[in-house]
C-alpha cells in the first residue's frame, strides 16, 4: 500500500490566520493532540519562518524560541519543524532551533532563487536535522528552471523538496506534472504543500499522491494564509479512502481539529479575498494585509491583489501592499 | 583647475568597472591604476583599452606606487583582510566595498564627517546605503526605538557573493541601522525579486519612534535627505513619502542605477559605486583643504 508522512503546518502557516498571535497554552495543546493525531511532524514558527517577527510581516506574540521550546516539551512522537526563508531569517535562528529540540528543518526560497539557501540546508545537515526544502510560487517558473532549483537544493544535501503552490494557484493536472517531474529527475524525496484558495487543496493533495509524492503538507481546519492549506482531519479521511496510508487517525484528527474552530477568525468567512489570491497568482500570506490596507487607503482589496499578481511580486513582499494601494489612492 | 586625487581600484569584476566609469567622471578624482589578477580579465583589458595603468600581478606593484593615495577595494571580504594591513602601511586610505568592515561604517549623507581621518573605511551594504540615511533622518525628529528594512532587490543583480552569503547582507544591514542611522534595534530583510523585465531595486523603511513626533517635520526631514542622497546617486527617488501612524513611519525609495557599466535596474550596485566615489571625493576635499 502507498504511504505519506503527513507536516502539519497550523502552528506555522495557521500562524497568519491569527496574525502571528496563537498562546503558549493553545500551541501546546494543539500540538499535543496533533501528536495523537498521528502527524509526521508538527511545523511551528512565525507565519513567514523564524526571524519573521516583524513590521513587514507582523510581530508574533512570542518568539519563535519559545513557542518552540513549549511545543516541543509536549511532543512524544511527532517531530518538530521550523520553517526558514534566507533573507528573513538567518543560520543563528537554525542553531536556536535545534537547541530547542527541532529535528526537522525546512528551508523555503522562492522557486527561481535555491541558490541562497546553501548555507542553510548544509547547516541543517551538520546540525543533524531533516532537510525537507521549499520551492516557492512553484506556478511562477517553467518546469525546467523549478527542476534545476530542486537539483540544486539536493546538491546541499536535502532530503526532501517540495513543490509549493503558495498562491493557491495550481490546478490539479499541473500539480500532478510538476511532482511527476520531480520524482524523475530528483533521487530524493519530493513533497506537496498547496493553499486552498481556488477549493482544489485536497485535489491537489489527491495528484501529488497519484503522481508519487512523499510528503503531504496539511493544517487543521484548513487554518493557514489565505484560504489556508488542505484540512488535516479531511486529508485522514480521504487518503484512507484512497488507500494511501498517512499515519493518521480519523478520529483523533478530528478531536484535533475542533480545537481550532473557536480560533478561527472571522474574516475566514471572506470568500472574495483569498479566490483572487488563487486567481491571480499571488502570495497567500498577502491577504489580511491586503485587507489592511484597503481600510488605510480606501481602496478595493480585489484591485490591490489583482495588481500585485500583475507586477509578478513575490513571497515577502508585503511592503508592496502598501505601495500599490498609496499608488491607487492617488491616482483616484 | 582643482587638483585631483589620484586614486587606484582593486578588484576589475562588475563593480570596479561601473566604479572606474565613475571616477572618470568625478572632478576630484583620478583613476590612476586599475589592479587584478587574470591579465586576460575582461576588466583589466578595458581599463588598459582606455589608457589607464593596470597590473595583473595583485596590490603589490600598487603599495610600491606613492602617488596614489585611496583605494577602491571592490574585491571580497577575505582578500580585503589581505590587503587591508599593507595599504595601511604604504599609508593609502582604503575605501571598502566588501563585506571584510575592519574600518567604521560610511554613509556620506550620514556620517562622513566623523570619519575623514580614518585609513580604512567600509560601506556596509547596498540597501545600508539605500535606508540608513532614512532612518538617520527621521532619527533626527524624534528617536527610533527600532529601525526595520526590507531591500528587494531583481534576482539578475544579486551577484554570487551575495547569495551564498545572504545572511551577511541582513546582520551587516541591520547592524548599520542601528550604527549609522542611530536606530536602538535594527533588523533587515532581503528579498530577491526574478521578474522580468528587472525591477529597479526598492526599499521599505520602518521607524518605530519612541515617541510620536511632528509629522511635518519629519517629512521635512526624510525629503532634505533624500536631496543630499542624490546629489551622489543621481537615481535615488522617494517612492512613498513618509506614511506617518502615531509612532510608526513608513518610507519608500527606489533606486535606479546610471547605467554606467551595470544596467540601469542594478541600483543596488549602483548606489554602491556612487557612494564610494562620495566617500572619496569628500576625502579628496578634506586632503585638499587641510
Amino acid at each position: 500500500m502507498k504511504a505519506v508522512k503527513i507536516i502539519d503546518s497550523t502552528l506555522r502557516d495557521g500562524m497568519h490566520s491569527v496574525s502571528h498571535q496563537f498562546t503558549i497554552e493553545q500551541m501546546q495543546k494543539i500540538a499535543t493532540a496533533l501528536d495523537e493525531a498521528g502527524v509526521y511532524a508538527v511545523e511551528v514558527s512565525h507565519g513567514d519562518g523564524l526571524g519573521g517577527s516583524s513590521i513587514q510581516y507582523g510581530f508574533s506574540r512570542h518568539t519563535d524560541e519559545e513557542y518552540l521550546n513549549a511545543v516541543s516539551k509536549v511532543l512524544r512522537r511527532a517531530k518538530l519543524a521550523i520553517l526558514l526563508l534566507p533573507g528573513i531569517g538567518t543560520q543563528k535562528d537554525l542553531a536556536i532551533a535545534k537547541a530547542a529540540g527541532v529535528s526537522v528543518a525546512r528551508v523555503a526560497t522562492h522557486v527561481t532563487e535555491a541558490d541562497i539557501a546553501e548555507q542553510h540546508i548544509e547547516l541543517s545537515k551538520n546540525l543533524g536535522m531533516e532537510s525537507i526544502n521549499f520551492l516557492m510560487m512553484a506556478h511562477m517558473a517553467p518546469l525546467d528552471v523549478m527542476l534545476q532549483n530542486a537539483k540544486l537544493m539536493e546538491s546541499y544535501g536535502a532530503d526532501a523538496v517540495y513543490v509549493v503552490d503558495s498562491a493557491g494557484f495550481m490546478l490539479p493536472d499541473e500539480v500532478g506534472d510538476r511532482i511527476a517531474a520531480m520524482k524523475d529527475s530528483l533521487v530524493c524525496k519530493i513533497g506537496f504543500h498547496g493553499h486552498n484558495n481556488m477549493g482544489l487543496a485536497i485535489a491537489n493533495v489527491l495528484a501529488a499522491v497519484d503522481n508519487g509524492a512523499d510528503f503531504i503538507d496539511s493544517s487543521l481546519c484548513s487554518m493557514g494564509a489565505g484560504g489556508g492549506n488542505a484540512s488535516t482531519e479531511v486529508v485522514a479521511a480521504v487518503l484512507d479512502r484512497y488507500g494511501v496510508t498517512s499515519g493518521l487517525n480519523l478520529f483523533n484528527s478530528i478531536d484535533a481539529a475542533e480545537l481550532i474552530i473557536p480560533l478561527k477568525p472571522k474574516t475566514d468567512e471572506d470568500v472574495s479575498s483569498k479566490l483572487l489570491l488563487g486567481y491571480a497568482g499571488v502570495y497567500s500570506s498577502f491577504m489580511l494585509h491586503a485587507e489592511r490596507a484597503s481600510k488605510r487607503f480606501n481602496v478595493d482589496a480585489r484591485d490591490i491583489l489583482v495588481e500585485l499578481g500583475r507586477r509578478k511580486v513575490v513571497g515577502g513582499q508585503e511592503d508592496m501592499i502598501i505601495d500599490v494601494a498609496y499608488e491607487m489612492s492617488q491616482n483616484k | 583647475m582643482e587638483k585631483k586625487l589620484k586614486v587606484a581600484i582593486v578588484g576589475p569584476g562588475n563593480i570596479g568597472s561601473d566604479l572606474m566609469y565613475k571616477v572618470l567622471r568625478s572632478e576630484k578624482l583620478e583613476m590612476a591604476m586599475m589592479v587584478g589578477i587574470i591579465a586576460e580579465s575582461e576588466g583589466l583589458q578595458r581599463a588598459a583599452g582606455m589608457g589607464i595603468e593596470t597590473t595583473a600581478l595583485g596590490i603589490g606593484p600598487l603599495l610600491e606606487n606613492s602617488e596614489v593615495k585611496l583605494v577602491f577595494d571592490a574585491t571580497g571580504a577575505k582578500p580585503h583582510m589581505a590587503h587591508a594591513p599593507l595599504l595601511r602601511e604604504a599609508g593609502k586610505i582604503a575605501v571598502d566595498l566588501t563585506p571584510a568592515a575592519l574600518g567604521p561604517y560610511v554613509v556620506p549623507a550620514v556620517n562622513m564627517d566623523i570619519n575623514l581621518e580614518k585609513d580604512n573605511v567600509n560601506l556596509v551594504t547596498c540597501g545600508g546605503q539605500a535606508t540608513i540615511p532614512i532612518v538617520a533622518a527621521v532619527n533626527r525628529v524624534r528617536e527610533v526605538a527600532y529601525g526595520e528594512i526590507v531591500a528587494t532587490i531583481s534576482s539578475k543583480s544579486a551577484g554570487p557573493g551575495t547569495r551564498q552569503n545572504i545572511d551577511e547582507f541582513t546582520e551587516t544591514t541591520a547592524k548599520g541601522v542601528e550604527i549609522v542611522g542611530g536606530a536602538k534595534k535594527g533588523k533587515a530583510i532581503i528579498i530577491l525579486n526574478p521578474a522580468e523585465p528587472p525591477i529597479m531595486m526598492r526599499d521599505t523603511i520602518y521607524c518605530m519612534l519612541e515617541e510620536e513626533g511632528d509629522p511635518d517635520a519629519i517629512v521635512a526631514s526624510v525629503e532634505k535627505m533624500v536631496s543630499v542622497v542624490q546629489a551622489y546617486v543621481p537615481g535615488y527617488k522617494l517612492k512613498v513619502p513618509p506614511i506617518i501612524d502615531g509612532k510608526l513611519v513608513t518610507v519608500m525609495v527606489e533606486v535606479e542605477g546610471a547605467g554606467d557599466f551595470l544596467p540601469t535596474y542594478a541600483g543596488n550596485l549602483d548606489i554602491m559605486t556612487s557612494a564610494a566615489v562620495g566617500v572619496a571625493e569628500r576625502i579628496a576635499e578634506h586632503l585638499f583643504h587641510q
